[in-house]
């Protein structure tokens, strides 16, 4: 929808949010010399859980911000259903969300304003659909009692899940998650882990989950992408993840601690 | 070389920035517009209204005195009313309040729109498909051209006041406030508030579009938030001061009505 647009319409169902699949062709990006992402191409198929795995630093959250069109690249292009990432109308065809590592919380608005700005903004819904629906949000991630309260007053893991309802309010076909379970104690992590699977289910949303957590990619994802250097370096299902050929992705995933020979001192 | 790059490159993003909020300023606001503008009028008006105060309280006293002080010697203490009443309609009621606002609510945008991009809330923003320029660059303008002339109106009043005040209780002066006030309103007329009012609608703008564009173009931590600060006051000033020149001398150049 438009943001000039001044009529109000209704909230979709999750009939009428068909999920849809995302194109990464020859992506590449630069920042002066230094190379993040280098060539990258695959797809993502229309209600999948796609998760890109990698070290610190390899560019994952580069293209996080390239795949919802808050960077242009140096070359190359993503395609969210036939329509170019970084097209003027691409939010007209595409209902989008991404959640911040840190959550990107609106820390001078209440949690409940939080959720409701989206549908306010774009005028979806009267001020009555608008407190049900982003009370059935609240719920449905279990944060009923939160919805007066502000960000600053909230635990990591409750932020992290105000930002993914954030996102669900706005009905999104393609839901990208940036490191969710990052600073989280084990049970917060699986908590997180599920309700990605459940949105999935509930909502058939395209997820694309930018991780270094192995646990997450091998129990929810479809398939899995590792990404080191800025290339893809593998992509396969989570169950041929667990006997990898490349010794690379294998070290990744099952790093042994040599204190013979540590790492950090390796040339 | 790269500060006229520096230059122009803020020259370029500010103007950007300008036609895209004005872009969206061509529908109708929701009632949530609505109350961000009334929000902004409240912050950029009612909070500056006391310091405005007492600083043009202060201004037009100290301006009285010291044309007091000069114009003794010639025995021409009764034109001391028209010296403050132009003085402040034309030019230290315009700037004052102008100088006000980049300290005060000028240093508080930056501060607070840099701090929402550091954090990734204005790239929420962005992918909620709600524009920054639309919920956060708009509401202020329209905040501060809605309330510049009234903070302006009240700069003079006060100051003209002050001014009175002094020259009353002066021993060298002793103009009562019936001949101060007399000669004030003779000489100053309604186009030398209407320039006034004008030059701060141009100064009010001018800053609050620097504000805001300097503080969404930050990048990196709490350190880069406090040079974008001092670096938006900064350039605010040098910017009223430039404006004040040009805009006196166009202004100048139209007859009265």
């Amino acid at each position: 929808m438009p943001a000039t647009q001044t009529s109000t319409r209704r909230f979709f169902s999750a009939e009428e949010s068909p999920a849809v699949g995302v194109t990464v062709e020859k992506l590449s990006k630069s920042y002066g010399k230094l190379e993040v992402l280098k060539d990258l191409s695959f797809e993502v198929n229309p209600g999948e859980i796609f998760v890109l795995m990698g070290p610190s630093g390899s560019g994952k959250s580069v293209f996080l911000r390239h795949a919802i069109g808050l960077e242009a690249p140096t070359s190359g292009r993503v395609l969210i259903n036939g329509h170019d990432v970084l097209g003027e109308d691409i939010r007209e065809h595409v209902r989008m969300g991404l959640v911040f590592q840190a959550g990107a919380l609106f820390n001078s608005l209440s949690v409940y304003d939080n959720l409701a700005l989206y549908p306010r903004e774009h005028r979806v819904g009267s001020e009555k659909q608008i407190r049900e629906r982003v009370m059935q949000m609240l719920k449905l991630l279990s944060l009923d009692d939160t919805a007066d309260k502000y960000p600053s007053d909230l635990s990591g893991g409750m932020r992290k899940r105000v930002a993914i309802a954030r996102s669900l309010v706005m009905e999104p076909q393609l839901l990208l998650y940036d490191e969710p379970t990052s600073e989280l104690d084990p049970v917060m992590s699986a908590t997180i882990d599920e309700i990605i699977a459940t949105l999935r289910k509930q909502y058939r949303v395209t997820s694309i989950v930018v991780s270094h957590d192995r646990d997450l990619a091998l129990s929810i994802a479809d398939r899995v992408g590792i990404l080191m250097g800025g290339q893809l370096i593998y992509i396969g299902t989570p169950d041929s993840l667990k006997h990898p050929e490349d010794p690379r992705v294998a070290d990744f995933l099952n790093p042994r601690i040599d204190l013979e020979h540590p790492r950090f001192k390796r040339t | 070389m790269n500060q006229i790059r520096t230059i122009l490159e803020g020259v370029g993003s500010a103007l950007r920035l300008f036609l895209r909020a004005v872009s969206y300023a061509r529908t109708m606001p929701s009632k949530w517009e609505f109350a961000r503008l009334i929000e902004q009028c409240y912050v950029i008006g009612y909070t500056t209204l006391p310091i405005v105060t007492i600083l043009c309280f202060v201004i037009g006293g100290v301006l009285a005195l010291q044309s007091g002080y000069s114009m003794e010697s010639f025995g021409a203490q009764q034109f001391i009313g028209s010296l403050v009443g132009l003085s402040m309609a034309r030019e230290l009621g315009p700037m004052m309040v102008a100088i006000l606002l980049a300290g005060r609510v000028g240093s508080a945008i930056t501060a607070e729109l840099a701090s929402m991009t550091v954090s990734q809330e204005v790239d929420a923003l962005v992918t909620m498909n709600i524009p920054p320029a639309r919920m956060l660059v708009l509401p202020r303008l329209a905040g501060v051209l809605f309330m510049m002339p009234v903070l302006t109106v009240i700069a003079n009043i006060v100051g003209w006041f002050g001014g009175a005040i002094v020259c009353k209780y002066t021993g060298f002066i002793s103009v009562n406030p019936d001949q101060y006030f007399s000669t004030l309103r003779k000489y100053v007329k309604f186009k030398d508030i209407f320039d006034g009012v004008i030059k701060a609608e141009v100064f009010g703008f001018f800053v609050v579009l620097v504000c805001c564009n300097i503080g969404l173009n930050t990048r990196g931590g709490s350190r880069e938030i406090g040079i974008a600060v001092t670096r938006a006051v900064v350039v605010s000033l040098v910017l009223i001061l430039v404006l004040d020149y040009f805009t006196t001398k166009v202004l100048i150049s139209i007859p009265g009505i």
